[in-house]
């Protein structure tokens, strides 16, 4: 029953997106058989486009266009590609199934008549246009079967069917669960959740040694790394999670700027991806550490320490200026004090404190006492 | 009678030998330093000589109201064998008294154009004697020489030797000749050790071609020793205005010179030597030179010691005068310039200028430019014609006045590009620059390059700015429509791939949406794929753009 829902559900979306596409089309040929310029207006996916929502506590896209037209000489090439790409869009969600970035891009490139140029030559040329076309149909390129690169793993007392295999991830050894791409209802449903709260931690031999050291049981949690970054399949799983079965999130990175960041990623959403923040953002997640008043709590010797290079210091000063660091007191004195320290702690470097320091001392003390920054 | 000092005979014995030592010593700077040199000289004193002699007789015969002939000149290299070749030239001149054959080919020195101040191409070389000397010292043959004075004379063939020591000519024979085809003219024959090379900046071929371009009013035949037959066409059937001897203005005047024209002259005083003979130099102007030379007027020329030519000198260079004349100078003309480059050349777009007359050291002269572009010139072969008193350059280019004017160029300003470390641009251009004085200041003896005095680079770059200006105004209306062909060929090239996705994307026949794509484009760049068809006809066509002038100075 469940799986009919599922699929009549899936079946609307794709009508939906399909009908969006085919509009795309037919105004370009509208405008032709005008003799005007055809253009279309794609979202600016860039800072200045981007704003902070007080009430959701994310980012969002805002209104900004740029629009692309065909008889512009700049833009002729790039109107071409778009449509090219959407078409193949089109002729993927009619297939059904999933296809990857890559193969996309074989799909999409091909020779252009009478001369030696090619409509792609390299992926990443592709994949904006892609973001360019979730834009315009204001969706998911998931949503219309494409796949992004899969990184995310994840271990804890968590059942889940995935396309109709259920998997017990508490069951999976040291390898834990792969999270795929598409995370969406209809591919990925939870069936049975033990667990309290979520624990994201920054590196893959973080988790490695959690995992190992069945943290999860002890703490009833479950544990969750995106490998640095996160990809995207990665923060939608963690957002489903923690907003479906109620699950608080808290997150374990380096102590640097890069890790901070990978906190408010997760948190609030990026940039590039504003639009995909209502789906994928976590505003109550909370950052545990590594964190300056950890340093002297813990004694974290003067040797495990790397000193802070320039590029370091430049994307301080980038992130403590963006809106929604700028407000915040507690981490503004968070990033004076670490440019004033001018050095760097990694996850790894608290192995130095006790091989299982970290999961009996370090991160239930944490827990216990409230001791994050939100 | 004086007794004669040591030192005069010295001189004198050093006299008797000096012209076969010279010649031997000297080849290099007379031109005969290499084989493949030694062949163009050759080539070049008979050609120079000849259209000196055309011209001279055309203005002539046209003062007296009488037919004349344009030039016509045929150049012929035989190949003897081994490394020996008979250079032939012949002209349709008014031909040479069978009396001073032998003076005007076999005596070095001899002839009309020493101490002259007049334009006329015969400064440049040492003269046809050197070539028939080198003739004889590597072969030993005599040169050929057969002339026709008038129609109802017959033609005489004389045979001659260089007497080397006694500075004369030798006549092996000397007889009269009946196959001459021509109503007047000269041949001469000169057979030689030389080497040849059929093409190239310094082959015989370049310059009768550069030859041809700088005496549009000239037909070169040129025949190489595989007996190939080439035509250098007039390009124009005007006989230019014939040039005006004047005399010295005193800015220009050397010690030498001034000591020479003192000793000869037949005025009685200092004064009516300055005023008569010198340009530009009133009563009232040589009074005052005088005072300030502290000489008498009144002296007679032949009692000015040397001391008081070198005092005279220095305040004739220094005196306030009028400007030295210059209708003594004879150009070759935009218009003529023009037809002969792009008769030669096949180029798009050509341009030239004539500047007025300027005055360096006391020397008035003219500089002459003109740009040929694109068409059939190679993308990068850019060349530089240096002419001087409408002979060409072909050697010593990277000290000419010319080249350094061209190489120091902003040529980027006018939309030409030129990399800074070449001395030309990177273009597909063809440089023309006539440099046409009473006196035109070489660097050396060799006569090869135009000596560097600012106010000739300073004219040169006046002339080529006004012709650049010119052509860059094309070269941006080219490109412009280029460009906007560039554009609409974006649009042409990626419409059948957006036809395709958009019959995909809202499933619609593809031939339909192509068919719509080509009615648009059609539609709203119709006109600017035609204007392109247009320039690629152009193109494949090149005719020269700008309208060529009638050269006006037969009109006068």
């Amino acid at each position: 029953m469940k799986d009919k829902e599922q699929i009549n559900l899936k079946f609307q979306k794709n009508k939906e997106l399909t009908e969006k596409l085919v509009n795309i089309g037919n105004n370009v040929i509208a405008q032709l058989k005008e003799f005007q310029n055809p253009a279309v207006n794609i979202p600016v996916r860039t800072l200045s486009n981007v704003y902070f929502d007080d009430k959701a506590r994310s980012l969002r896209l805002g209104n900004a266009t740029s629009e692309r037209s065909y008889f512009n000489l700049s833009q002729a090439k790039s109107f071409m590609q778009t449509m090219l790409v959407a078409s193949k869009l089109r002729e993927v969600i009619e297939r059904g199934s999933a296809v990857g970035l890559r193969q996309l891009f074989y799909l999409s490139k091909g020779g252009i008549p009478g001369t030696k140029e090619n409509t792609f030559d390299l992926q990443k040329e592709c994949d904006p246009i892609v973001e360019d076309i979730e834009g315009v149909l204001k969706c998911l390129r998931e949503e219309m079967g494409v796949e992004a690169e899969r990184k995310g793993i994840l271990c804890g007392e968590l059942k889940l069917l995935d396309t109709g295999d259920e998997i017990d991830c508490s069951q999976l050894g040291s390898s834990g669960y792969g999270i795929p791409s598409i995370v969406e209802k209809g591919t990925i449903d939870f069936t049975d959740c033990k667990a309290e709260s979520i624990l994201v931690v920054e590196k893959a031999q973080t988790w490695s040694t959690l995992n190992h050291d069945k943290f999860w049981k002890k703490n009833k949690c479950l544990i969750l790394t995106g490998k640095g970054q996160p990809a995207r399949g990665d923060r939608r799983m963690l957002a489903r999670l923690h907003r479906e079965l109620d699950l608080p999130v808290y997150i374990f990175t380096d102590m640097d700027i890069w890790g901070y960041y990978i906190y408010s990623v997760y948190k609030q959403g990026s940039i590039n991806l504003a639009h995909f923040s209502a789906n994928a953002a976590v505003p109550d997640a909370k950052f545990l550490g590594f964190k300056m008043s950890d340093v002297d709590k813990y004694k974290i010797p003067k040797e495990h320490l790397i000193p802070m290079n320039k590029g370091d210091y430049k994307r301080i000063e980038e992130i403590s200026n963006y809106d929604w660091f700028k407000e915040k007191k507690e981490w503004q004195k968070e990033f004076k004090e670490l440019i004033k320290f001018s050095n760097k702690i990694e996850q790894d470097a608290l192995v130095g404190k006790g091989l299982d320091f970290m999961s009996k001392t370090y991160l239930p003390e944490k827990i216990q006492n409230r001791d994050w920054i939100e | 009678m004086v007794d004669k000092s040591v030192a005069d005979d010295l001189a004198d014995k050093h006299k008797s030998i000096s012209i076969t030592e010279f010649f031997e010593k000297n080849r290099h700077l007379l031109g005969f330093d290499s084989k493949l040199k030694s062949m163009l000289t050759c080539v070049k004193e008979a050609v120079d000589n000849s259209l000196d002699a055309c011209e001279e007789n055309a203005s002539e015969l046209k003062k007296r109201k009488k037919e004349f002939e344009l030039p016509e000149i045929l150049v012929r290299v035989d190949l003897v064998g081994g490394e020996v070749y008979k250079i032939i030239v012949e002209d349709n001149g008014p031909g040479i008294s069978p009396t001073v054959i032998a003076n005007v080919f076999g005596k070095m020195l001899y002839g009309s154009k020493f101490h002259r101040l007049k334009q006329g191409r015969g400064q440049q070389g040492i003269g046809i004697h050197a070539a028939i000397l080198y003739g004889q010292l590597t072969t030993g043959k005599p040169a050929r020489i057969i002339s026709r004075t008038a129609k109802d004379k017959p033609a005489q063939l004389i045979e001659l030797l260089i007497d080397i020591k006694n500075n004369q000519a030798k006549i092996v024979k000397n007889e009269e000749y009946a196959k001459f085809s021509k109503d007047t003219g000269t041949r001469v024959e000169v057979t030689l050790e030389g080497s040849y090379r059929g093409t190239g900046d310094k082959s015989i071929y370049e310059y009768l071609r550069r030859t041809s371009i700088s005496n549009p009013h000239a037909k070169i035949t040129f025949i190489d020793p595989e007996g190939k037959m080439t035509v250098f066409k007039r390009a124009t059937e005007t006989l230019p205005a014939e040039t005006k001897e004047i005399k010295p203005h005193p800015w220009g005047l050397e010690l030498g010179v001034l000591t020479r024209m003192i000793e000869d002259t037949k005025k009685n005083s200092i004064q009516s030597f300055l005023t008569e003979e010198l340009s530009k130099v009133g009563v009232l102007n040589a009074k005052q030179i005088l005072e300030k030379a502290k000489i008498d007027p009144k002296r007679r020329p032949d009692t000015i010691k040397t001391e008081e030519a070198v005092e005279l000198i220095k305040e004739l260079q220094k005196a306030d005068l009028q400007r030295p004349p210059t209708d003594c100078l004879s150009p070759v003309g935009d218009g003529a310039i023009q037809k002969s480059l792009k008769s030669e050349y096949h180029p798009e777009y050509i341009v030239a200028t004539t500047r007025p007359p300027n005055v360096y050291r006391g020397y008035p002269f003219q500089i002459e430019a003109a740009l040929a572009y694109g068409g059939d010139i190679p993308e990068n072969g850019a060349q530089v014609l240096r002419v001087a008193n409408k002979v060409p350059l072909l050697y010593e280019s990277g000290a000419c006045s010319i080249t350094i004017s061209v190489s120091e160029m902003d040529w980027k300003r006018y939309g030409i590009p030129k990399n800074s470390g070449s001395a030309v641009p990177n273009a597909p251009i063809i440089i023309f620059v006539h440099m046409c004085s009473i006196w035109v200041p070489f660097t050396s003896e060799s006569k090869a390059a135009i000596a560097n005095y600012p106010i000739i680079i300073k004219e040169i770059k006046l002339a080529l700015q006004e012709c650049a200006r010119q052509l860059g105004v094309f070269i941006k209306r080219k490109m412009k429509i280029k460009r906007d062909a560039q554009r609409v060929n974006t649009f042409i090239k990626y419409g059948d791939v957006l036809a395709g996705a958009l019959a995909v994307l809202s499933r619609k026949d593809e031939k339909d949406m192509k068919k719509m794509m080509n009615e648009v484009l059609e539609k709203k760049y119709g006109d600017v794929m035609k204007k392109k068809e247009e320039i690629m006809k152009e193109e494949a066509k090149a005719p020269a753009k700008k309208i060529v002038e009638e050269d006006k100075s037969d009109e006068e």
